[in-house]
């Protein structure tokens, strides 16, 4: 799972579902939805995935992660 | 403790509200318009005598033993079939019936065989009865002339008499005792609405015939049992009365099978089930059954059951039987050691949609106050997970809106991924009685189910493409939408106007279109404006969908579409409309309500909520953890990455039913400590260290919440075999882990969740005795429960509107793989099929087969019958194609309950976006001809045989 490859993908795939709504939506609407249902050591695998540059995320996604990784 | 006799009214009721008054016997009645002259007599407590009526079928007027005289009127009209009206005057005795009513009896008994004493159905015969009730006494017609009861009469082969049909598994049909009431006939059509049955021949001829006098087994019939409880005499009697007798007692309880929750009378003889009956008063099934409920309990003392609890270190060592105490302290000791090596969230479990409100309630307890995090699951996350999420969205509650009753007021049904005929049969039953009164439906799955094609029913089909349901379902929308068709005053008054105006140019948009969107849905876009059309303006709409919409990677969006399109169409909030998922199993809807999705507690409320932590903290006396935690198929991901290392799975078989079998081997194998607690030893079980042996639903107290809300009884009918209910099983678990948990019966744990769950604060085992069941939510604003949500107003206050764009999955067809699997149900299997495969359901369906068009199958060179491999990117398997049109070229289907077959070595990890619910409904995949089972299947074998071996007992010293 934390082959940050698959949570990658899981989490474009939120990104997906808000994209229709516009940016100022999706990106709280991202946060919000990661926030909620994934575990502690899902959400530090796609941390540190974001802190190593974030490759393959999208930029709603990207933004709401960084947006979520602030406390 | 005694048998439960319900009275039966010889015609159904009525639901007129006004009212009648008529005398009879001297008595005045008042009923409602349209009764029966006999159903009023049995409320004014009068019994008519009758054989041919039952107030589970319309009034025939065959017998004629009901007669009755009207003063003012000529002749003796039948009671059944005679309404009642303001003012008559009836007699249900005088000399004259007396007689008339014996000379009837004398013809009947004249031709039936007088072996009671010996007959299955002694003690429980209407025929008997009657005779009894006529004063019957003599015969003056004798028993040798022309009879349906001798194989020989006058040394002559007496070609009217016909042996018995034993050919169905649970009931025989013996013709010697028929009486041509026809009851089996009218249950088969207007109870069941298979129309398997008919009457063939005239007059002296007359038999009853199933089909065109095929067997039992080999006609249409789908044993539902409908017939056998409406035969008045032993002519269809279930085998286990022919071979135990009559029953002494009997206990309502709750079926543990599918999500409709019927309620049955278990009747007893000691501790031994004699029969199950489906009870009038449930008001899920309304005294209506299906193969499976009515029939298939036998897995409930099935020879493979494991009583003992067991252990090993390595899942390569056989088993090992052991004390309850040394089960519980191995485990302990492995969980805890695994804790102190991983950290504390390196553990979680499974609680089991199966099981019971109570048992679920504690292993989710048992894991956030005994484990200390929050990696608790349910099977719920694999089908309607994305049902939660996308209704608690819209609507604000994730709960299906209806009672069953509702379909009674429905015009329009809109069936989405779902074969009720199969998965849901009595709600199927009564959705068909509806249809046949003149309701439409509209049915959307890539397959021709045996909703589309059923007899008297004729529904608008859209055979869409497997993956597009949120095409074809925004596209349903867009003619909504551009044709004007929204019911505007409900969207104002209830929505939020803005988010609906942002949905309606959203979905209006040209790309939307039928037309459009035809290309990729296959879905002719004229059907799909007309079925738009009907389900808009046809009077009350109702969509019931399955898991063909939930279990795509769209899940969560389909179940978003389908709630837009119920509030643009104002069909919400009242009797007869309503969106409603058809939960598979008995107690998904109760088990999800208990709190056992990772980030909610029970009521779910977001484990993060302070507040909601701060009253379960109080009362369990523990700290909680307000992260949410791991759901199944991260479970598994963290396993193989090796920080997930044990788990505690009650009640179900995660190997056999989640996607991606070789991934779960994976997974399983990593772990350190897997505890299975179940009947049987299930797939899961062959890498498990611990087996704790379940008890079955006749084995305990408890509730199950069905797909309606429902939360019924089940009540313990047995000891349990395996010496433990299951929630004492959790308790002990617990308590071997340290967490002390004192309940001394499954009522105290429903008070608990009554007293930390607002949504169930009235609901006691009290109340549900004194009402039968109530429906969630029930409390102070609610106290006999809800039928009906969102009556007024939505849960969450403005029903709210969100987009549904929509993604192909990445799960595509292309050169190697170009067609399209789908799976599905069977009538007479349950899932994996552990309980209903140790049973007689198999003479039905004893292999998964797969099902191809003749175009696809012709293309492949495979013939019906043949060994096929199915392969796709995940793995492969074999087993024999069937050909039908029922599926589209390009689509192939199968079922999965057979673990032999292992459907999903095939199915993918691509799952629901929202949810992380399983994509089973759509896996990209070859077929080729085959010679037999793959590798893959042999070393499955080969290694299930290895690891279900029990080590002998040691003997004793």
């Amino acid at each position: 799972m934390s082959s940050p490859d698959r949570l990658v993908y899981m989490a474009n795939q939120i990104g997906t579902f808000f994209r229709s709504q516009g940016h100022d939506k999706a990106v709280p609407g991202i946060a919000d939805h990661i926030k909620k249902f994934w575990d502690p050591r899902m959400k530090r695998a796609i941390f540190a995935h974001l802190d190593a540059g974030g490759a393959g995320l999208e930029p709603n996604v990207l933004e709401a992660l960084t947006s979520l990784k602030q406390p | 403790m005694s048998l439960i006799e319900e009275i039966d009214y010889g015609t159904p009721r009525s639901k007129s509200e006004t009212m009648v008054t008529l005398t009879i016997d001297g008595k005045e009645v008042t009923v409602p318009e349209g009764t029966s002259i006999m159903r009023a007599a049995m409320d004014a407590g009068h019994q008519i005598p009758k054989l041919c009526a039952t107030d589970m079928v319309d009034a025939f007027g065959s017998c004629r033993l009901c007669v009755v005289e009207i003063e003012g009127r000529t002749g003796t009209p039948a009671s059944c079939t005679t309404p009642v009206m303001n003012g008559l005057v009836v007699h249900t005795q005088s000399e004259r019936l007396k007689k008339l009513r014996k000379g009837v009896m004398e013809l009947y008994i004249s031709d039936h065989p007088l072996d009671c004493l010996t007959c299955g159905a002694n003690g429980d015969c209407e025929l008997q009865d009657m005779a009894g009730a006529v004063g019957l006494r003599d015969v003056r017609y004798g028993y040798e002339g022309e009879n349906h009861v001798f194989a020989k009469s006058h040394g002559e082969i007496n070609a009217a008499w016909m042996p018995k049909d034993e050919s169905n598994p649970y009931f025989t049909y013996d013709p010697s005792k028929c009486i041509v009431c026809s009851r089996c006939v009218r249950a088969c059509e207007e109870v069941q609405g298979t129309f398997a049955l008919t009457i063939s021949g005239r007059g002296f001829d007359s038999r009853v015939s199933p089909g065109m006098s095929e067997s039992f087994l080999g006609s249409e019939c789908v044993s539902c049992g409908a017939c056998v409880q409406a035969c008045p005499t032993a002519t269809l009697t279930e085998k286990s009365v022919i071979e135990i007798g009559q029953p002494e007692h009997s206990v309502v309880t709750t079926c543990a099978y599918c999500g409709v929750g019927c309620t049955f009378k278990a009747e007893m003889r000691g501790e031994e089930v004699v029969r199950m009956v489906p009870y009038k008063d449930g008001k899920a099934n309304r005294g209506h059954s299906c193969v499976k409920g009515r029939f298939a309990w036998g897995y409930t003392n099935h020879k493979e059951r494991i009583l003992n609890p067991m252990i090993r270190e390595r899942i390569e060592d056989p088993w090992r039987e052991v004390s309850w105490d040394e089960a519980f302290s191995f485990a302990a000791a492995k969980m805890r050691g695994i804790q102190k090596k991983y950290g504390r969230d390196a553990i979680g479990g499974i609680t089991s949609s199966r099981c019971t409100n109570e048992e679920t309630y504690l292993v989710q307890k048992l894991i956030r106050a005994g484990f200390g995090n929050n990696n608790v699951d349910t099977c719920a996350r694999v089908c309607h997970s994305p049902t939660g999420y996308g209704l608690s969205q819209t609507f604000g509650t994730s709960a299906g809106t209806q009672d069953f009753d509702s379909v009674e007021n429905t015009d329009v049904a809109m069936i989405i991924g779902a074969n009720p005929a199969s998965a849901h049969p009595v709600f199927a039953s009564r959705l068909k009685k509806r249809l046949r009164q003149g309701a439409k439906l509209i049915v959307l799955d890539p397959r021709r189910t045996e909703m589309v094609d059923s007899p008297h029913v004729k529904a608008l089909h859209l055979p869409l493409m497997p993956g597009t349901n949120v095409a074809v379902v925004t596209a349903l929308a867009h003619v909504i939408v551009t044709e004007g068709l929204v019911n505007e005053t409900f969207v104002r008054e209830r929505c939020d106007w803005s988010e609906f105006e942002e949905w309606a140019a959203f979905v209006a948009q040209p790309k939307h279109s039928p037309e459009a969107t035809a290309i990729l849905t296959g879905v002719d876009p004229n059907d799909l404006r007309e079925a738009a059309r009907i389900y808009a303006t046809g009077g009350n709409g109702a969509i019931y969908y399955g898991l063909g919409v939930t279990e795509h990677s769209q899940g969560s969006t389909t179940v978003i579409a389908i709630a837009n399109l119920a509030m643009a169409t104002g069909n919400i909030g009242r009797p007869g409309v309503g969106v409603n998922p058809l939960r598979g199993q008995n107690n998904v809807q109760g088990s999800c309500d208990m709190g056992s999705f990772p980030h909610e507690l029970p009521g779910y409320r977001h484990i993060s909520g302070d507040a909601v932590r701060d009253q379960f903290e109080a009362l369990w006396n523990v700290k909680l953890n307000p992260e949410p935690g791991l759901r199944i198929p991260n479970m598994f991901d963290a396993a193989i990455e090796g920080t997930f290392m044990g788990i505690y799975v009650q009640g179900e078989d995660i190997l056999q039913s989640d996607p991606n079998t070789k991934h779960v081997v994976a997974a399983l194998s990593a772990m350190e400590c897997v505890i299975v607690h179940d009947l049987f030893l299930n797939e899961t079980a062959n890498y498990a260290h611990v087996f704790l042996p379940g008890s079955s639903f006749l084995e305990k107290d408890g509730t199950f919440t069905n797909a309606e809300r429902r939360i019924q009884r089940v009540r313990k009918v047995m000891s349990p075999k395996n010496g433990m209910a299951d929630w004492e099983v959790t308790i002990a678990l617990a308590k071997a882990m340290g967490l002390e948990m004192n309940y001394s019966h499954p009522s105290e744990i429903m008070d608990e969740i009554a007293a930390l769950t607002p949504t169930f604060a009235g609901v006691s085992y009290a109340k549900l005795d004194e009402l039968g069941s109530v429906q969630w939510p029930c409390n102070e604003k609610a106290p006999e429960g809800t039928p009906v949500m969102h009556i007024g107003g939505f849960v969450r206050g403005k029903g709210k509107f969100i987009v549904t764009e929509y993604v192909a999955t990445d799960e595509r067809t292309g050169p190697r793989f170009p067609l399209l699997l789908t799976t599905g149900r069977i009538l007479s299997q349950y899932n994996v099929g552990a309980q209903t495969r140790r049973t007689e359901n198999v003479v039905w369906h004893a292999e998964d087969r797969l099902e191809i068009h003749p175009h696809d199958a012709e293309l492949r060179g495979v013939r019906g019958g043949d060994w096929v491999r199915l392969q796709s990117r995940a793995g492969e398997t074999t087993l024999r194609a069937e050909i039908t049109d029922r599926v589209s070229p390009g689509v192939v289907y199968t079922t999965f309950h057979h673990p032999d077959t292992q459907a999903n070595v095939i199915t993918t990890d691509y799952s629901d976006w929202a949810t992380n619910c399983p994509e089973y409904k759509v896996t990209a995949v070859q077929i080729s001809p085959s010679n037999g089972p793959s590798d893959w299947q042999k070393s499955y074998d080969e290694q299930a045989r290895h690891s279900r071996r029990i080590a002998p007992a040691e003997a004793a010293e």
